[in-house]
């Protein structure tokens, strides 16, 4: 068995988060070295603060400040930092319960070694030089054996609240097809199309994905189809997409090669975007070097009858 | 009406750190099969079917969709999924088997875990607002609640160590790790490679029936007596770390205290976890916990738990055990809960 094909695929978004009034305070209030947190209807006051009482579910507003130093709850020392992580050099998680909070806050903290670091550990926020309304603002913490700091005394209210937050994220992956598609994908570079024949009910399917959909049973033997097919139908896109070098419009088609039982889709070309029409007989179009046809254009065929590709739409 | 509901069959792949060879649905396709023969059961003779797995672990969007190439979705089955692990799966099932709806159900679940990094994938589970753009991997955050432990007086290193080596002790051919296996440096210190899962890639499946028609699928059906899952609190810190809470409430409405179990399959994918959930679900000695491994010897993200289910089940197929305990977990820190009890018919 040839060996199958792999690719990295990084996958990203910058995911744009709104504020409510509690979160943006919270947010706001990093920005501004001042940290908020969040009274229940109980009187405990949790940092960071939530929008609703973990206990009872009811709605809480009454923002209280607390301050920027506390006590280490329970801590883990990081030797092999991750990428993204508030630190690039060896530092303890850990959460923190700051003065005046009755929960903790989960963040990074500065120290020379784990020999360093103990529950109990009194700390201190490390303010971030550049600060944005993000978590991040806190930079880390780092110990601290000074006296509780005071809060400010700060109402909560501000100028200019921050009101939302955009949230990056990047996963790294290495992408396999697994054994079907990577034999369709080798082949296509070939110019040839395989699809594979189910062996229960006698259907091929182009492209393979290694079962019948069915019968629910493994495909494995091979099928030469095409190269020629029949457009079962279309679509006209008129947007362009990023990225994307075709002029728009253009039409995107299902396409039953000859001999497949499952229509694939691709571009339609060599032919005007309003002319396309179910019927139409098309051939692949490879560019030079492609692994796969670049598109399809008219074969030049009368159009192909109705019945025979009725059941393929 | 109340009706009851039987894990009759369960099958779960080999358990490998990578299967890049193979699609979700060509690992998948196997087990579906296996668990079916068991059975005498066809694709087509299955009432409802409900699969769990998690797009972020391959990469791969909508590749529940794909899998269900597996099962002969055409013409259209009555089917559903759910976005982690199929033990919430088989409870959506368990409940449409108890609405009548259906008397069988095909319950699968798989993960992917090698096209990625597991660590940093799972940290975007976390809150996005305070915790996700930290990036805090899912180790950290057991090492956090593993350190709470050891200053609560719960346990210590040489103790965790234990259950890491009693876990990989185990004579089942599916797991990914067994006999010994050093307890290796730390990894976020207390936690040390020992005390953590390995990455794998698996399936795993299970068929449920009602009443006379789990009698007829299998000469002693596992029934399930109780299944419930509770949440906790999306704050790390708002939570007692070295407890668990919703596994213990999960538990008392599954019904697990009115009578000893004599098998346990904890979910415990860090060894410090096993100690939280010994201590909230009160089992003692006499209690035969993780028998198959556990989460330390085999945790394919998204089939675990549902695996958990499986083995308890398959322990009372072969009357090695008459009430078992499983347990399947989600989120960090034990923050998702799912607790079934298992019964076979009396001998
Ligand atoms: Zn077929």
């Amino acid at each position: 068995m040839p060996e199958v094909l792999k690719a990295p695929l990084v996958v990203e978004f910058p995911f744009t988060r709104s504020l409510g009034p509690v979160q943006s305070a919270f947010l706001t209030g990093l920005r501004d070295r001042v940290v908020l947190g969040v009274r229940t209807g109980d009187g405990r006051t949790l940092v960071p603060p939530v929008e609703y009482d973990p206990v009872t579910a009811e709605e809480i507003r009454d923002l209280v400040e607390v301050a920027p130093t506390g006590t280490v709850t329970t801590w883990a020392w990081n030797h092999e930092p991750r990428r993204g992580q508030p630190l690039s050099s060896p530092f303890a998680w850990v959460l923190v319960r700051l003065d005046g909070a009755d929960t903790a806050l989960l963040h990074a903290l500065d120290a020379p070694g784990p020999d360093a670091v103990h529950t109990g550990l009194r700390v201190r926020v490390r303010w971030a030089e550049d600060r944005v309304g993000a978590i991040t603002d806190i930079a880390c913490f780092e110990p601290y054996d000074g006296d509780p700091a005071q809060p400010t005394g700060h109402s909560g209210e501000f100028e200019d609240p921050v009101t939302g937050i955009v949230a990056a994220a990047r996963l790294d992956y290495t992408y396999s097809p697994g054994r079907a598609q990577t034999a369709y994908i080798n082949a296509l570079a070939d110019h040839r199309a395989v699809g594979e024949r189910c062996p229960s009910c006698r259907k091929v399917y182009v492209p393979p994905r290694g079962a019948c959909p069915t019968c629910g049973v493994a495909t494995a033997e091979q099928v030469e189809v095409g190269p020629a097919g029949t457009v079962t139908t279309f679509c006209i896109v008129n947007i362009k997409a990023k990225n994307l070098d075709i002029e728009v419009p253009y039409v995107y088609a299902h396409i039953a090669l000859d001999g497949a039982d499952l229509a694939l889709h691709g571009r339609i070309g060599g032919i005007p975007y309003d002319q396309v029409r179910m019927g139409l007989r098309v051939e692949p179009v490879w560019t030079d070097g492609g692994r796969y046809p670049d598109h399809y254009r008219p074969t030049g065929e009368p159009d192909a009858d109705y019945e025979t590709y009725k059941e393929l739409l | 009406m109340t009706r009851d509901i039987a894990v009759v069959a369960f099958a779960q792949s080999d358990i490998l750190r990578t299967t890049e060879e193979q699609s979700e649905v060509e690992m998948l396709m196997p087990v579906l099969h296996d668990v079916l023969d068991r059975t005498g059961l066809k694709t087509a003779d299955i009432g409802f079917t409900c699969s769990g797995s998690c797009d972020y672990l391959a990469g791969r969007a909508f590749s529940f969709t794909l899998a269900l190439d597996g099962v002969g979705a055409w013409p259209p089955i009555s089917e559903s999924h759910v976005e982690t692990d199929g033990a919430w799966a088989l409870y959506e099932a368990w409940t449409k088997l108890l609405s009548g709806d259906a008397d069988t159900a095909l319950v699968y679940s798989y993960g992917k875990s090698s096209p990625g990094s597991v660590r940093d994938v799972l940290t975007r589970q976390l809150d996005p607002y305070y915790v996700a753009p930290l990036w805090p991997d899912s180790v950290a955050l057991a090492a956090l609640q593993a350190q709470a432990l050891i200053d609560a007086g719960d346990t210590d290193e040489p103790a965790l160590a234990g259950i890491g080596t009693r876990s990989r002790a185990t004579d089942n051919t599916r797991a990914q790790l067994r006999g010994s296996v050093p307890q290796g440096d730390y990894v976020v210190r207390p936690l040390r490679t020992g005390d953590c899962p390995p990455i794998g890639d698996g399936a795993a499946a299970v068929v449920l029936a009602a009443g006379e028609r789990a009698r007829e699928l299998c000469s002693r059906p596992a029934w399930i007596r109780g299944i419930d899952h509770r949440i906790e609190a999306h704050g790390l810190g708002v939570r007692d770390l070295t407890d668990s809470p919703s596994t213990r409430l999960a538990a008392e409405k599954a019904g697990a205290f009115e009578r000893p179990v004599d098998t346990a399959e904890l979910h415990a994918p860090f060894s410090s976890q096993e100690v939280v959930l010994r201590k909230a679900l009160r089992l003692d000695e006499n209690v035969r916990v993780n028998p198959s491994g556990g989460a330390l010897a085999a945790n394919p993200m998204m089939a675990a738990g549902l695996i958990r289910i499986g083995e308890a089940a398959a322990r009372i197929h072969r009357g090695e055990s008459d009430r078992a305990l499983a347990h399947a977990t989600s989120g960090p820190c034990l923050q998702q809960n799912l607790v079934a009890v298992l019964e076979g018919d009396p001998r």
